[in-house]
């Protein structure tokens, strides 16, 4: 199959490779040298300027509110999301009644709860975000009015205005719209394990809480890794800022007193709306970074043996 | 390896639905199965009972909207809750028409449309030739693919910008579609890489020997055979870049090349100067309904195709 050969490998590899690289690798590479420049992104001239940007980062108290607020984001979406879609993919799974012949058997009408579940996943983010804008309504929204209907009249949270609360609303709102993805996902894991390790250790009188941590997450460990590093990445970048950007508006954007900024946002505002590109590229850089280290620290906390079955 | 070791063949035997039938069962493992009847009764009603409690807090939101979009906009805000006293369905083609969710769904469709077309025809080409070659520089091109998948597309975003400026592709429509192209590669050659490598090569070398070209044979020996991972990376190409925010608003800021997600919020902007909060309303639902009656139907196809990536 010599004939030929890297004339095929040169015309298929062109365009997607140049495509790539002009609007993907040249944009992140490009962005990095900037962190290092005055460039307003106004006017095409900029000086260099060594680690300026960097040592102004430290000192801007915006930045390390975003800072924070993105690894909450990171260190909270994935424990609780996660930890939901594997207690409830495991009731699916397990919590039915048992049948005749099987030790353990799913709930009945589980493929309804999957369709269900599933739901926030295919719209998008942005819709969810509008939706639930109103939904925390302190006036005529869903919630509070819900609240009123069950006698609950005085506690009317301003919910996205009070500063302590906007942070957990925005949350909340990113956990209802990826839960259902982990459910499916380790619903599948857990349909292939097989059922007579779970026979097994019934009759060796083990209960269903310590199956579930001594062979259900033990097997199905790679994907609860892969989903937590998935659910970091998610909550680090776009899906962060979409919420904060459309959910708490604010006089600045990200919420009453910068209570919800976070990092992509702020690049977003100090590019976009500030003129400042250069310091924009610099918070980027760190958000970079922090991604980059969620990912390092997730992998070498769950390394494991891996168990083949 | 523990686990396996734990389930010896004789105790398999008589619980596994492969085993030597009911009666055995029965006789062999009476004790435990008793103890565990009740506590399988409670465990059966709890997890109904979870699981349905979410069940409601997802739909929950939808029928929210979907009611409210045909309350007139006093009552949206006195009672909430209230059934709509009789469906304004003028709510709707005031969306429609005059909030231009119609010029929103026309761009969205021409964006999608042409992109999704791009992404899947450069990724298996890239993905083909990658998968199924040797040549120097083959892993690296790999893996700067692959990197683009955990790099913070905001970082790039800001040069992006200017470069597209610069080509005079700001605010464009084809600009848009070469955007979500070039940031849906990373995922697809990924997948589909792995996909062309589970594919036989004895049919590819037939074609071969039988005279066809590599290009002939990529399109019509190799794509066809590779129609069930195109159609998996596709569903999950079309959703991440139907409902794709990030890149249009930082890149078509113009109101009128506005693409769904992006014109909603617009929307909803302008509506709350306006006060009219029954046709946001509409338009929302407007935006949902198509996508979720396509998940309905396409179910399995589209929970495979998102869940692809994540398991492999």
């Amino acid at each position: 199959m010599q004939h030929g050969k890297y004339r095929f490998i040169v015309g298929f590899l062109a365009a997607p490779l140049a495509l790539y690289a002009l609007f993907v690798v040249w944009p992140f590479i490009q962005s990095i040298y900037y962190s290092f420049t005055d460039w307003t992104g106004l006017s095409p001239e900029f000086g260099m300027v060594g680690f300026d940007n960097y040592s102004r980062m430290l000192d801007d108290e915006v930045f390390w509110k975003s800072f924070q607020h993105s690894l909450t984001f990171a260190v909270v979406l994935p424990l609780v999301t996660v930890g939901l879609a594997l207690f409830f993919a495991f009731m699916l799974n397990v919590g039915g009644r048992r049948r005749r012949g099987a030790a353990i058997a799913g709930v009945r009408g589980s493929s309804f709860y999957k369709i269900v579940y599933f739901f926030p996943q295919v719209l998008s983010i942005a819709i969810v975000a509008l939706l639930f804008q109103f939904a925390y309504n302190p006036n005529s929204g869903a919630i509070n009015s819900v609240l009123k209907g069950v006698g609950l009249g005085s506690v009317q949270p301003d919910w996205l205005g009070d500063p302590d609360l906007a942070l957990i609303c925005v949350m909340i709102v990113l956990v209802w719209s990826t839960v259902g993805f982990f459910v499916v996902l380790f619903s599948a894991g857990m349909a292939s394990i097989p059922r007579d390790f779970y026979e097994a250790a019934l009759l060796d009188g083990a209960n269903r809480f310590t199956t579930f941590f001594k062979i259900t997450l033990p097997l199905l460990w790679d994907t609860v890794q892969s989903g937590w590093i998935y659910m970091g990445i998610l909550a680090l970048g776009a899906e962060s800022f979409a919420v904060v950007q459309i959910m708490t508006v604010g006089p600045s954007g990200g919420g009453p007193d910068y209570s919800t900024i976070v990092l992509p946002l702020y690049v977003y505002q100090k590019a976009f709306r500030d003129g400042q590109a250069a310091y924009a590229t610099t918070i980027g850089v760190a958000l970079l970074l922090v991604t980059l280290a969620f990912a390092a620290v997730v992998m070498k906390l769950g390394r494991r043996e891996r168990l083949e079955f | 390896m523990k686990t396996t070791d734990t389930a010896p063949t004789g105790v398999e035997t008589p619980g596994s639905p492969g085993g030597s039938g009911p009666v055995v069962t029965k006789a062999t493992v009476a004790t435990p199965r008793k103890r565990s009847k009740s506590e399988g009764a409670t465990l059966n009603v709890f997890s109904h009972g979870v699981l349905i409690i979410w069940a409601i807090m997802v739909v929950m939101p939808l029928l929210w909207a979907v009611m409210t979009s045909f309350k007139t906009d006093k009552a949206i805000f006195t009672s909430p809750w209230a059934l709509p006293d009789k469906l304004h369905f003028e709510n709707w083609s005031r969306a429609w028409t005059e909030a231009h969710m119609s010029d929103y769904f026309l761009n969205t469709i021409l964006v999608v449309g042409g992109s999704l077309f791009g992404t899947l025809l450069l990724g298996s080409m890239a993905a083909y030739v990658l998968a199924r070659f040797d040549f120097p520089g083959n892993r690296f091109i790999y893996f700067l693919f692959i990197g683009g998948m955990s790099f913070p597309i905001i970082l790039a975003l800001v040069p992006l910008f200017y470069v597209m400026q610069n080509m005079a592709l700001l605010n464009t429509l084809h600009g848009l579609i070469l955007v979500y192209i070039a940031y849906s590669l990373p995922f697809t050659v990924f997948f589909l890489t792995a996909f062309f490598r589970t594919l036989p090569s004895s049919v590819a070398e037939a074609a071969f020997v039988d005279g066809a070209s590599h290009t002939r044979t990529f399109f019509q020996v190799m794509l066809p055979m590779a129609k069930p991972g195109l159609i998996s990376v596709g569903i999950f190409n079309f959703l991440g870049q139907w409902n794709q925010y990030l890149l249009p608003t930082v890149l078509n800021t113009e109101p009128e090349k506005k693409v769904l997600s992006q014109g909603l919020v617009q929307l909803a902007v302008s509506q709350g100067y306006k006060g009219d909060w029954s046709g946001l309303f509409a338009g929302l639902v407007m935006a949902m309904l198509p996508v979720l009656a396509a998940y309905i139907i396409f179910q399995r196809q589209v929970v495979a195709g998102l869940t692809a990536g994540a398991v492999k």
